[in-house]
């Protein structure tokens, strides 16, 4: 439990600043566009529909990966060169269960949760570009929403950010396991488990995309969102 | 009785023709070496000779790449990790950075193993991790953080560590290294005492000659990856190897010499 609470409170709040901010920009940069071509009302589900299943897991992943895959390898990386982890295994308690699989679970656990608060925020400034900034109602911003999101696209946002999850999980805990000697070890070994997991996070995205769009074209053909 | 089986007078630690290389580096060449139960050996050497990758064969934290490793009558080099958690609490091991864990204080530390192997109630492992911490010294010190310690301090601490299962054999990594002249010779002392008090057997890994001499009921001597001495602390103050010699009075070879004055 207190290494959830680390993990959740080492991100949360840059994941709501991130989410806000993003979910502000899009709307601003994305009004003149829709309101030319007529469409200013549905700006929501341009917002939701890259957030969803897009840019929030993607998001809530670059900041675990950084706010807590980097301090979770510097931990077991120092454990490692100071010899702690030799005497967890000479005490007779395998490293593995008592470091690795908390940290691990704690980082796939957190990852959907950072990830929901990242839509949320988004989605709500968003809203706040639309209804307060440029004075579209409130109700066709929700109803569009409402009708263009599906429990999938959800699902898949979901889905993704626990993979994510447990990428960022399995390569902090690696590379702080495997670190070399000195302060060096610890440091080379933080700054490849964030580039690592950031390009994993990368490339599983596009796969697991380019997967969960074409079963759903299969399943159920293309849904046009305008 | 099986061939297995120890008997009184079978060595507890047989290390069998250890062979290890890193990489392109070879660390152990052959290296042979029993030790008796109840005897305190001293491993000496030059820094990088191999003596704590001896150490770390005895527990496997490193595994030979050839040759035997046998505790209590048991080969150990290829056991099961399963079955070898249950051989670990016969074995204490002082780490040379005392290897605290710096997210727990003093007596959550010494608890440490002894919540992990017993069944214990909480308050009879609190009395053990006091009577651990008392022979060493420092009992009352259980709610400080490691990192509030000296460096004298650290090295009690993990030896109280060390002895909270009453280990059959205690290994001691470099214990005076990093301490001033009085802090070394308390730790000496502390190997003395729990020698006695608790019957153990102890190997020492050490290139401090005064702590050497000081605890060894047997001195041996790692150079190049092979054992070059075996004796006691008398023998080797009388040894005529000039390698050996070199070593227990601390100067530099003649060749070295000969180099650094020529290069003026």
């Amino acid at each position: 439990m207190p290494l959830l609470y680390e993990v959740g409170n080492r991100t949360l709040p840059v994941i709501i600043i991130t989410g806000t901010f993003v979910g502000l920009v899009l709307a601003v940069q994305s009004y003149d566009q829709l309101h030319a071509a007529g469409f200013e009302q549905r700006m929501g589900v341009l917002l939701t529909a890259t957030l969803i299943p897009e840019l929030g897991p993607v998001l809530a992943g670059v900041m675990l990966a950084g706010r807590v895959g980097g301090a979770l390898t510097a931990e077991l990386g120092t454990m490692r060169v100071t010899e702690q982890i030799s005497a967890l295994t000479v005490m007779g308690t395998d490293p593995i269960r008592q470091l690795v699989v908390p940290r691990f679970l704690a980082c796939m656990l957190f990852a959907p949760l950072l990830t929901f608060s990242c839509d949320i925020f988004g989605s709500l400034a968003g809203w706040f570009v639309a209804v307060v900034m440029k004075d579209i109602p409130s109700s066709p911003y929700w109803y569009y929403i409402a009708y263009s999101m599906e429990t999938w696209d959800i699902m898949v946002g979901f889905l993704k950010s626990v993979v994510f999850g447990a990428a960022i999980g399995f390569i902090a805990c690696y590379k702080g396991f495997h670190c070399r000697n000195g302060a060096e070890g610890v440091g080379r070994a933080c700054t490849e488990s964030f580039v690592i997991s950031f390009i994993v996070l990368l490339v599983t995205d596009f796969f697991i995309g380019t997967f969960f769009s074409g079963l759903y074209r299969a399943l159920y053909g293309l849904k046009s969102l305008v | 009785m099986t061939l297995n089986t120890p008997t009184q007078h079978d060595p507890l630690v047989r290390l069998v023709d250890i062979h290890k290389r890193f990489g392109p580096l070879v660390v152990l060449e052959g290296v042979n070496l029993s030790l008796k139960a109840g005897e305190t050996t001293v491993i000496i050497g030059e820094s990088g000779a191999g003596k704590s990758v001896i150490l770390k064969h005895i527990v496997r934290l490193i595994k030979p790449d050839r040759g035997e490793v046998h505790f209590g009558g048991q080969r150990i080099d290829n056991m099961a990790e399963r079955e070898l958690a249950i051989l670990r609490p016969r074995f204490g091991f002082l780490f040379q950075l005392s290897a605290l864990f710096d997210s727990m204080t003093v007596g959550e530390n010494v608890a440490f193993p002894i919540a992990e192997h017993t069944r214990r109630k909480q308050s009879e492992i609190e009395d053990s991790v006091s009577e651990k911490l008392a022979m060493v010294g420092l009992d009352g010190l259980q709610p400080k953080w490691p990192s509030e310690l000296s460096g004298g301090q650290k090295k009690r601490v993990a030896l109280a560590r060390a002895i909270a299962l009453d280990p059959e054999l205690i290994l001691y990594d470099e214990p005076t290294t990093g301490l001033d002249p009085p802090r070394a010779d308390e730790i000496n002392e502390l190997i003395l005492k729990l020698k006695t008090e608790l019957a153990v057997t102890s190997v020492v890994v050490t290139h401090d000659m005064a702590s050497a001499l000081k605890v060894a009921d047997r001195i041996v001597m790692l150079r190049k990856g092979k054992l070059v001495f075996d004796g006691t602390p008398k023998t080797i103050m009388k040894t005529d190897n000039p390698r050996v010699l070199e070593f227990v009075e601390g100067r530099c070879s003649d060749e070295v010499l000969d180099s650094l004055r020529s290069k003026g």
